[in-house]
């Protein structure tokens, strides 16, 4: 009957209870960094299946490599599963990481690991996106996403070459940070403010294609004049440029990611314009910091802007900007 | 499929006694799994990693708790986690504006009951199919979820009540223990006995083996569906707790994929999606085998993807078997 079940179960946990020498650690890897010490680095991204991910993890892996440190990747499954972020870091302090590089899914969701980590000795550096509140973390690689929106912005401006700006924003995720940032960061680029009634709409896509393209029809079944476009990313832009090409409208649109497809999007003149970032220098850098951690238990700390450009084919003067060759040597993703 | 040996047919086959115990198979799996585990990895069968295998199984093991008893009326529940989301939004949210803990924890939990009675009033009262009825309610509550946080996570910003189940950690036998296992343990007991033990138990696996049947037999039939429903409601509603003990912030965005989780692990304790068969054991060790898998597979450095991959290959050898031990009785 049932009993027999049961039986399993006591078996397995007696067989678990009596196998193993236990050490009271509660949770934590002991490690002792400092001292000559070999890394052991653990990166968490968001999730496995993004390209822009994907990039960070290869860079993050072949400077490991490099380095001659061990180097273990996971991710979370979804954007916004903190749950899988927090059962990553805990499976890598299991393993006795000395770093942990992660890209959180939320800002808030994933702190109280993070803390526990940090208690235990493990260097933990953000990469990408920034923690609420910055000092939850040892450092911070990234992208200042304020910065990349505001080049975005002030192409858009110089290339409507003094138009009224009749503007359409398509977001991300409401209440990401990365979102607000470029949102707020574009609107200062072009100089202006939220509730505007240049901005003829704005709709938050998720940076998910599809949605975006829905989205952007929606938002032109209800005006469709409008000569500017505002996309988080560039899936964004693509499903939105899905939506213009439908209805044969022309504006100038920006983007931000840098990643290849996105390059090429700008070659074709899908989009005016993008702003890359630079995935493959966080990783470096947070491996580089990891590395001597383990040797020197020195800690970078801080916010580090790992830096974006403009990639355009049609330059535009006060706009410093790099061409889409350029961009296709430089981007992330299949090349 | 039968056992050959001296008795011959004295012995029962494989697939009676797989139907009598249903939760055999997937205990003897996750045994071999540990097995496995521990031989190729270091620290795997350290007490505290067991003992985070078990914390780590809290939220989605309390989640397929609820769902084991609607799945054995044959129903099932795609709406759970985000309903369990929304509750801890709401805990989180009356929490900030000042409300005690407990208050915010009480009401939360109601939510998940009310919306439990909805759901099981539609399916008795409307005849609804559990499936479309939940589905619709999975939607909704998404949607509800993002706009009670206008999109925001919402931290818990001190210890006490709600966090109350994560936060503290006592040594039980040289074991860290929280007091999320405890309230689990607890719980799984408690639906373990009401099943098993009372005729409230009996009805419910006689309702999903032949609702007919049952209702002839004069068993109240819609009565005995929705109160598993609001009782899988309450359950959801601690399993919002578990997940602020876990994660002390509620975030409109988490456990997009609970729902399917909590399924995977009712299927692979053993417990028919045809209603009827299975029991809450199976399901403890299916969501055990689920942690079991993915952190002993991080821990050798697999691959995330191929950790899906193993999970769901598991999930239709645990149906085939299913499907074989019908075949043979």
């Amino acid at each position: 009957m049932r009993h027999r079940s049961l039986l399993c179960l006591l078996v397995a946990a007696t067989l678990a209870a009596t196998s193993g020498c236990t050490v009271e650690r509660h949770w934590g890897g002991s490690t002792s960094a400092g001292g000559g010490g070999k890394a052991t680095i653990g990166l968490v991204t968001k999730t496995n299946t993004n390209p822009y991910f994907v990039e960070l993890r290869n860079a993050a892996a072949a400077a490991a490599q490099a380095q001659g440190a061990d180097f273990v990747a996971l991710a979370g499954q979804f954007d916004g599963d903190n749950d899988g972020q927090v059962r990553a870091i805990e499976n890598l302090m299991q393993q006795g990481a000395t770093t942990i590089l992660i890209t959180p899914n939320s800002s808030t969701g994933v702190l109280d690991a993070i803390d526990r980590a940090r208690k235990a000795g493990v260097m933990v550096i953000a990469l990408d996106t920034a923690t609420d509140p910055a000092s939850a973390v040892d450092a911070t690689f990234a992208t200042d996403n304020v910065a990349a929106g505001r080049q975005q912005g002030q192409y858009v401006k110089a290339a409507l070459a003094g138009a009224t700006p009749k503007l359409i924003m398509i977001d991300g995720t409401a209440g990401s940070t990365v979102d607000t940032y470029r949102h707020n960061g574009f609107l200062e680029g072009i100089g202006l403010k939220d509730g505007d009634p240049a901005i003829v709409g704005r709709e938050p896509a998720n940076g998910d294609q599809s949605t975006a393209q829905q989205k952007m029809e929606n938002l032109l079944q209800r005006s469709s004049d409008i000569n500017a476009v505002y996309t988080m990313n560039e899936p964004t832009a693509r499903g939105a440029f899905a939506a213009l090409q439908a209805r044969n409208l022309q504006v100038v649109m920006g983007s931000i990611d840098g990643g290849c497809q996105g390059v090429e999007n700008v070659r074709d003149g899908q989009y005016a314009a993008t702003v890359m970032q630079f995935p493959r220098k966080m990783a470096e850098e947070g491996v580089d910091a990891a590395v001597a951690y383990a040797k020197t238990g020195k800690k970078p700390s801080g916010f580090i802007d790992t830096g974006s450009v403009v990639i355009t084919d049609k330059p535009m003067p006060g706009v410093t900007s790099q061409s889409t060759e350029w961009g296709l040597q430089n981007c992330w993703g299949t090349k | 499929m039968t056992a050959v040996t001296a008795q011959g047919r004295q012995r029962e086959s494989l697939g009676e006694f797989f139907l009598r115990a249903p939760a055999a198979g997937p205990a003897l799996a996750l045994v071999l799994a540990m097995i496995v585990f521990s031989l190729s990895t270091s620290r795997f069968l350290e007490l505290d990693n067991l003992s985070l295998m078990v914390n780590q199984a809290l939220v989605v093991g309390t989640l397929a708790l609820g769902q084991t008893l609607i799945i054995l009326t044959a129903g099932i529940d795609l709406s759970n986690a985000s309903a369990m989301v929304l509750a801890t939004l709401i805990m989180a949210k009356l929490f900030a504006g000042g409300m005690p803990g407990v208050f915010a924890l009480i009401i939360g939990v109601l939510v998940a009951v009310g919306i439990g009675l909805v759901i099981g009033s539609l399916v008795t009262k409307v005849k609804l199919p559990p499936f479309i009825v939940t589905l619709g309610f999975f939607t909704m509550l998404t949607a509800a979820d993002k706009l009670v946080a206008s999109g925001q996570a919402v931290p818990v910003a001190e210890h006490g009540v709600l966090t109350w189940l994560g936060s503290q950690r006592y040594l039980f036998g040289g074991i860290p223990v929280t007091y999320g296992m405890t309230v689990a343990l607890v719980m799984y007991l408690v639906v373990w006995y009401s099943l098993t033990r009372t005729a409230w138990g009996k009805h419910v696996y006689a309702v999903g083996d032949n609702a007919e049947a049952a209702r002839l037999s004069g068993i109240k039939v819609n009565r005995t569906v929705i109160s598993v429903y609001v009782v899988a409601g309450m359950i959801f509603g601690i399993a919002a707790w578990q997940a602020l003990g876990r994660i002390p912030n509620a975030d409109p965005n988490a456990f997009q994929l609970g729902n399917l989780q909590s399924i995977t692990a009712v299927v692979l304790g053993g417990t028919s999606l045809f209603g009827g068969r299975g029991s809450v054991l199976g399901t403890m060790v299916g969501a055990l085998i689920v942690t079991v898998l993915q952190s002993g597979l991080s821990q050798l450095g697999v691959d995330s993807l191929y950790q899906d991959l193993a999970t769901g290959a598991l999930v239709i050898a645990a149906v085939t078997v299913d499907r074989l031990a019908r075949r043979k009785s």
